[in-house]
């Protein structure tokens, strides 16, 4: 036992778990021979370096000390000597969970897309290994401009995974994702730039340390706000995500629900909160109202959608409007809850999405209108939806519940109106989701081409029976997660109320006047 | 009386003139096509110089009377060019051949062409900048009507030359002016009595902003730009691959040797004037590109908003702005060269192609080409992990360290417009219907295409040593 902890110790294993997909994507560029032959082993490698990172990132799991807030497994290597920036790596109890969310889906990606794909299999599964990278890279990040790069370099890969292998209109979604987060993002560049000015480093450990002024924290906050509120998505920036969910592959969806929209919530627990605490606190009505009518307004129009995949989206919004309720809640629930639900969501999402790959690779649309009576052909497949989607209506003993209820307790804290009118969001949910699930599950077998549909097969249970484990032992027995992160978000809590009670004076900046003095 | 080590400083610039006018008498004595052999003879030539430039006097030494200045800047640019001249001739070798108009005068104007760069990078007097100035444009002009037989070409090349010699000629009156009004064509001099007079006479800053014109002509910034897409779609394209890298970077070398030397006191005077024409050239770059259908003209489009982030670095007046200009040098060199080496592999049943629409699907017939362009334009884009976004990076640093936010600012933002395009011919390899496959490309381009794309994450991955290369060479200079 000593002597593996040693070797742990010894191994930069943060470094290994994020760049073994990249050693991977190099050994499927090297394989020769006919394509089919080509197409098979990219799968096969694939498939062996995403599951190989997932037990490696166990031990990350395993090896993690609960009882500290500061950052384990710490890695540093001097990168840009002339800004003093370096790469470094290191993972809390904040960030380690979402680590794992990444490397636990990834093999479930490439297990969707064995059959799926056929065409260009080798790049596809070379996107997606460095998609894993850029990942985990950037929930590993503890240097800010190593985290804008992971940040960003997760648009190069999606941009081709939704273009290439996509369906409808693929380009136009795939350009509407990339510009819309890059604007976000470079604004995102802006803010990090100027806190590099004032401080003179970008080690995100320090910056937490920092104080900024208060009129500096406003636009620093507001920049970015521009890049994670694009990325959670909240509303009104949220409509390139139900394009590009609608247009990508399978696979494609799953990883962005999954994990690219926590990466904006991620930020804001990482950057904003513990860095810019008094202006998070000043524009905290803000997003509690966008959030507020992202639960409502999403909910409604997943209501009335006729497209799968487009409901799905939609639903993703509104959960995510809970989680940005959750973490500008400031209490000890909310944050957890925030936390918990994102990763509730990145397993249930995922697994919805999966869901709706399941059938349309029988029937090629996701037009809920052409499904019904599923449950008399397809038991098993009606058992698996039945589980993600009562989780994602947030059914007590599923993952869903612990993360919706632990918000809804932490808001109610500090504001019953936001609680109330996010509760109802809760409600409609229960309307959209089932009202899918009758619809495509429950009713009459009556088209023929429904009748000759097969149920799951071994590798598309061997995708499911990991998840549904997941998803009920998150909602059961939520314990050894809530504990990883408790002691870390404990620590950024303390820290962001003693900086509000040394309260600096906040106001709006004074736009008009700024620009007249740039112009003078 | 000079002896001969007091022209040690110059050795590199006396070897390639010699060796210039050798590989003439070579190429017109020999019976047989001598082309292939001069072109390597070329090549050698200038690593040799390179040799010679590396192994020589690095400190700040002058010859010629103070006509000719060697220091780690002109060191670190002068390397630079003769890399992209070097890189350049390696892939016209290969294009001659196949478009069968091989010719030798060509790699031994290329060398008279270098050779004028390296002269006007070393220039320590406004005489010597001229003469090294006018020895690069004229062999830049005969290069551009290289394709003698072709429309466009000679065209581009009587364009070129027209509109070259009118900015030629601002220059000189600003030059003019400046030693009307200075008293002297020496840089060392005019240092000398604009830091006396920190403000500028109205004839002294009337003079710079001419000198400014002719210069931002030669890097082609807006709104000096009107001749680069002509002359880029124009020009044979190997040609267009040794305008668009080694006189950019000379004459961009040139700007911050004259702006940051002589100069540099009246900075108050010259960085609106930068700031304004680096903001222009980002955003007509930016914008004008989108429309373009021809990739020749695209990539002038593309060079135009290049040189505007690349004058950012000089606009903001700084060490490390300069620092930053050097290292974008160095990834837009190497960035471009790999660029052009996948629009020479554009060739379908033997014959170039040159619209964007060409590349459909490529991403399936040759999947190699297409990454390797993937990969240059999302470094032109400016996308982690890739250097081109370590080049704007350390630009945009340097803006903000000198409180220029804003400047910074309509940059990235200027960068987003720009990633339209760029993404725009991602998507026509890797999202649309293939079309025609491309030959097979010979082994120079296709080995420059991979390596310069590779060069992409190695840069990025490790850019400390090349970043210190750039900062010993900007530190050179007097700025602040």
């Amino acid at each position: 036992m000593d002597a593996i902890v040693t070797f742990l110790d010894d191994l930069p294993i943060l470094s290994v778990i994020t760049f073994l997909p990249i050693v991977g994507a190099l050994i499927i560029l090297s394989i020769r021979g006919e394509e089919a032959v080509v197409a098979q082993q990219s799968r096969q490698v694939a498939l062996l370096v995403t599951v190989t990172t997932f037990l490696l990132s166990l031990a990350i799991w395993f090896g993690f000390d609960p009882g500290t807030a500061a950052f384990q497994f710490e890695e540093r290597v001097d990168w840009l000597p002339a800004y003093n920036i370096a790469y470094r790596m290191g993972v809390d109890g904040i960030s380690m969970p979402f680590v794992l969310l990444s490397t636990f889906l990834m093999p479930i990606c490439i297990l969707a897309s064995w059959e799926a794909i056929e065409k260009m299999v080798r790049e596809y599964m070379i996107a997606f290994l460095i998609l894993e990278t850029m990942m985990v890279g950037m929930f590993c990040a503890l240097d800010m401009v190593l985290f804008y790069v992971f940040f960003e370099g997760v648009l190069i890969p999606m941009f081709l995974i939704i273009g290439v292998w996509g369906g409808g209109r693929r380009v136009y979604s795939a350009f509407k994702f990339f510009l819309y987060t890059l604007t976000g993002s470079v604004l995102l560049l802006v803010a990090m730039l100027a806190m590099y000015l004032q401080e003179g480093t970008t080690d995100i450990p320090t910056l937490m340390n920092a104080k900024f002024a208060a009129e500096m924290q406003t636009w620093l906050w507001l920049g970015m706000f521009a890049s994670f509120a694009v990325k959670v998505p909240m509303w009104p920036v949220h409509t390139w995500l139900p394009d590009a969910h609608v247009d990508a592959p399978t696979a494609g969806s799953v990883i962005l629900a999954g994990v690219l929209l926590k990466m904006g919530g991620y930020g804001f627990l990482r950057l904003s909160m513990p860095m810019l605490p008094e202006a998070s606190e000043f524009f905290t009505p803000l997003v509690y109202a966008l959030s507020v009518i992202a639960v409502i307004y999403t909910s409604l129009v997943a209501l009335v959608q006729e497209d799968m995949k487009k409901l799905i989206a939609y639903s993703s919004v509104a959960h995510m409007g809970f989680v940005t309720i959750g973490i500008f809640t400031a209490t000890k629930q909310g944050v957890e809850g925030a936390i918990f639900q994102m990763l509730s969501h990145g397993v249930v999402s995922a697994a919805l999405f999966l869901c709706v790959g399941v059938v349309y690779d029988r029937l090629h649309t996701r037009e809920i209108a052409r499904y019904g009576g599923l449950v008399n052909n397809m038991p098993k497949y009606a058992f698996a939806f039945m589980v993600f989607m009562l989780a994602s209506v947030g059914l007590p003993g599923t993952s869903g519940f612990v993360g919706e209820f632990l918000v809804l307790v932490g808001v109610f804290q500090v504001n019953t109106w936001v609680a109330l009118l996010a509760a109802s969001g809760v409600v409609l949910g229960a309307a959209y989701m089932l009202y899918l699930y009758r619809r495509v599950v429950y009713g009459d077998l009556t088209k023929a081409d429904l009748k000759a549909m097969l149920d799951l097969d071994r590798r598309e249970i061997a995708i499911f029976a990991p998840m549904i484990v997941v998803v009920m032992w998150m909602g059961v027995y939520p314990a050894p997660i809530l504990d990883a992160m408790s002691i870390s978000v404990d620590n950024l809590l303390t820290k962001y109320h003693a900086a509000l009670a040394a309260k600096q004076a906040m106001a709006l900046p004074d736009l008009a006047g700024q620009v007249v003095a740039w112009l003078k | 009386m000079t002896t001969l080590s007091d022209l040690a400083p110059a050795y590199p610039e006396i070897f390639l003139a010699l060796a210039g006018m050798a590989l003439l008498m070579i190429g017109v004595f020999r019976k047989t096509d001598a082309t292939g052999l001069l072109t390597w003879l070329a090549v050698l030539s200038l690593a040799v110089a390179a040799g010679l430039i590396v192994m020589g006097p690095q400190g700040p030494v002058t010859a010629f009377g103070g006509m000719f200045v060697v220091s780690a800047f002109t060191s670190f640019a002068k390397l630079l060019t003769l890399a992209g001249a070097a890189l350049a001739l390696w892939l016209i070798n290969a294009w001659v051949r196949k478009e069968q108009i091989a010719r030798f005068e060509l790699p031994v104007i290329v060398l008279f062409a270098t050779l004028g760069m390296l002269m006007m990078i070393s220039a320590g007097d406004f005489i010597a900048l001229y003469v090294g100035l006018e020895l690069q444009s004229l062999a830049l002009y005969v290069l551009a009507a290289y394709h003698r037989n072709n429309l466009r070409s000679t065209e581009a090349g009587v364009k070129y030359f027209v509109l070259g010699a009118l900015a030629s000629g601002l220059l000189l009156y600003g030059a003019s002016l400046i030693y009307g009004f200075g008293g002297t064509t020496s840089f060392a001099g005019l240092a000398a009595a604009m830091a006396s007079a920190p403000d500028g006479s109205l004839g002294v800053i009337v003079g710079i902003v001419f000198v400014i014109a002719g210069l931002a002509f030669k890097v082609s910034a807006v709104p000096f730009h009107m001749w680069t897409p002509d002359v880029y779609e124009g020009a044979p394209t190997p040609i267009t691959a040794f305008f668009s890298v080694a006189p950019k970077v000379a004459a961009l070398s040139l700007f911050l040797q004259v702006l940051a030397g002589p100069f540099a006191p009246l900075i108050g005077q010259w960085q609106q004037v930068l700031i304004f024409v680096s903001v222009l050239s980002m955003g007509w770059g930016a914008v004008a590109a989108i429309a373009q259908t021809n990739i020749k003209r695209l990539m002038a489009y593309s060079s135009i908003g290049h040189v505007g982030y690349a004058l950012i670095g000089l606009a903001v007046g700084t060490t490390e702005g300069a620092r930053g200009m050097l290292f974008y040098m160095l990834v837009y060199l190497f960035m471009n060269v790999g660029t052009f080496a996948v629009i020479l592999a554009m060739r379908v049943r033997g014959r170039a192609v040159e619209d964007i629409r060409d590349l459909s699907g490529i991403a399936k017939s040759n999947p190699g080409i297409a990454l390797a362009l993937a990969t240059l334009m999302f470094s032109m884009a400016g996308i982690p992990p890739l250097a081109g976004f370590l080049g704007k990076f350390y630009i945009f640093m340097a803006a903000i360290n000198a409180d220029m936010v804003p400047l910074a600012v309509f940059g990235l933002l200027a960068s987003v417009i720009a990633a339209y395009y760029y993404l725009r011919l991602v998507k026509i390899m890797y999202f649309d219907a293939p079309a025609d496959a491309f030959d097979r490309p010979d082994a120079a381009t296709g080995l420059i295409m991979a390596g310069c794309s590779a060069l992409m994450l190695v840069l990025f991955v490790a850019s400390a040593p090349f970043v210190a290369g750039a900062e010993a060479a900007a530190k050179a200079l007097s700025l602040g």
